[in-house]
């Protein structure tokens, strides 16, 4: 038990030379398609089953950072998702024999367009988009992860909300025989999130259903996950089966948990320190052993696109 | 071979070797020859040392529980070589935070005022550190020269075993996010450990 085992498969085994090499090729190819939809009429987005399968149609986006992104490696070995365990190897290990079909998303609450969706059905009308993003996780370190989503706000905006919905809320899969981690009551299963509808509609939050041109990976939160890259990476739940248009601020699962630590916004602040560790400087994911931390910035470097979301609210209050 | 003897030229050499794997491994892994360090390796590195340290400190309060249990008396001429390695393991991951994690080795605009901070104003550091400043001392003095000089001083330094025991496990509890397993089982460990001699000693006080 003291003894942490070894992974089972390397690292170095997950994706081929030739994989990785072709993967490239994909997204040149990728753009090339992305290019001429933008011109014709959007196409369905349908995320074909099977492990790493290569996504159609994925537009560019102009949110992408032109930073390198981490390896494919790095972003599917060192993963924070507790349903399958609580190291940062155990996400890898464990959800390997995850099957992410068939699965179905609820949508209720204040809206017009609400009931159960299979999963490829929830997201046909949208389009799907490489949303190249920082993450930075509240434990200090960082990632730049090449995502494929759709936009929240086209999702929202699709099923209807009334004029009562002021919050989306989010749940994870609770099936702890599918979900190991879960039988134990490390959280307050199941996982919960949610944001302001202004923070759910904003331009860069999108609901991620692949990385690297392909279909998510389980550890990564197969097979749809949120992404609001201005916020500490706990808040992008993972496989998520409910989507709820509330009036009430909805309770959110760290928070529950840890509500001194973790506020309901966790929005990046290098000034405002998590009770035990600094927030000011965060260390990159891929960087090597011998690399400088790097200076957190404010929202992550998304002020321009999120921080008039904050106009007049106590950041130190409401962390 | 006498008892003696065959801990001498036997049994330490082969324990001293076999303390140091968790560390050789530590550098084999960082140059994947006996295999891979995480994706965040610097923290993978001072978590292998931090765990190491605090392991080879159960391990060197268990001598005398053991000692007493079993009667191997023997097994006393273990106790510095591991509180040595405690030391050791403990001075790594202190070393590694410093200058990799910290990274006073690699970054030209460290400042010393941050890692102050980190040591003045994260409870859990500084517990970490009081550990580590405990055992530096317990580790200067652990000759048989400095126990002679020391006296009675020497057993009251080194009584700080206990107390590197509990600020260990603590400083491991309050770093830990969520999941409180490994440092309960830690914590658990330790309070037999210092129970027994608890135990031990009141059952004694009544018949002196």
């Amino acid at each position: 038990m003291l003894i942490k085992k070894p992974a089972d498969i390397r690292p170095s085994e997950i994706t081929s030379e030739t994989n990785y090499l072709n993967r490239r090729q994909f997204m040149g190819a990728g753009s090339i398609a992305g290019a001429s939809l933008l011109a014709g009429p959007a196409l369905a987005a349908v995320v074909p089953l099977g492990d790493r399968a290569k996504l159609p149609d994925v537009r560019k986006s102009p949110f992408s950072t032109s930073e390198e992104p981490n390896s494919y490696e790095d972003i599917t070995t060192y993963n924070n998702y507790y349903e399958f365990g609580t190291g940062k190897g155990d996400p890898f290990r464990n959800a390997q024999d995850f099957e992410a079909r068939p699965w179905s998303v609820t949508v209720d609450g204040h809206a017009e367009k609400t009931g159960t969706f299979d999963f490829d059905d929830f997201i046909k009308p949208f389009d799907l988009e490489e949303r190249i993003y920082r993450m930075r996780c509240v434990e200090a370190w960082s990632m730049v992860i090449p995502w494929i989503g759709i936009s929240l706000a086209d999702v929202v905006k699709h099923h209807q909300p009334t004029s009562k919905a002021k919050y989306v809320a989010f749940e994870t899969l609770h099936d702890p025989k599918r979900m190991p981690g879960q039988r134990r009551r490390v959280l307050d299963w199941p996982y919960r999130e949610g944001l302001t509808i202004a923070e759910a509609t904003n331009a860069l939050t999108i609901l991620a259903v692949g990385v690297y041109g392909e279909s998510m990976p389980n550890q990564n939160g197969a097979p749809i996950r949120l992404v609001v890259p201005w916020k500490y990476g706990f808040k992008g739940i993972k496989g998520i089966v409910r989507i709820s248009f509330t009036e009430e601020r909805p309770p959110v699962s760290w928070n529950i948990s840890a509500p001194h630590e973790y506020g309901f916004y966790a929005n990046v602040n290098p000034e405002v320190d998590h009770p035990r560790w600094s927030q000011a400087s965060e260390r990159r994911i891929g960087s090597g052993l011998f690399a400088a931390r790097i200076p957190t910035q404010m929202f992550n470097g998304y002020g321009d696109q999120v921080a008039h979301l904050y106009d007049g609210l106590d950041l130190r209050k409401n962390y | 071979m006498n008892t003696l003897q065959r801990v001498r030229f036997v049994g330490k050499p082969i324990v001293f070797m076999l303390c140091l794997v968790p560390a050789l491994l530590v550098v084999g892994d960082a140059f994947n020859l006996t295999g891979q360090l995480s994706a965040n390796p610097v923290e993978d590195i001072l978590d292998r040392f931090g765990n190491w340290g605090l392991r080879f400190i159960m391990v060197a309060l268990a001598v005398t529980p053991l000692r007493r249990i079993t009667g191997w008396n023997w097994l006393a001429r273990f106790r510095r070589m591991l509180g040595l390695f405690a030391f050791f393991y403990v001075l790594m991951h202190f070393v590694v935070w410093l200058l990799l994690d910290r990274a006073l080795a690699v970054d030209p605009a460290f400042q010393w005022g941050i890692v102050w901070e980190d040591l003045t104003e994260r409870p859990f550091i500084t517990i970490g550190f009081a550990a580590l400043l405990l055992l530096t001392a317990m580790a200067l003095t652990s000759t048989n020269g400095m126990r002679r000089r020391l006296r009675k001083n020497w057993d009251r330094l080194h009584y700080g075993a206990y107390a590197v025991g509990i600020l260990g496990v603590w400083h491991y509890w309050w770093q830990v996010k969520q999941d409180i397993l490994e440092p309960l089982i830690y914590a658990i460990i330790l309070a037999v450990l210092l129970g027994l001699r608890l135990y031990w000693k009141h059952r004694r006080a009544p018949s002196n």
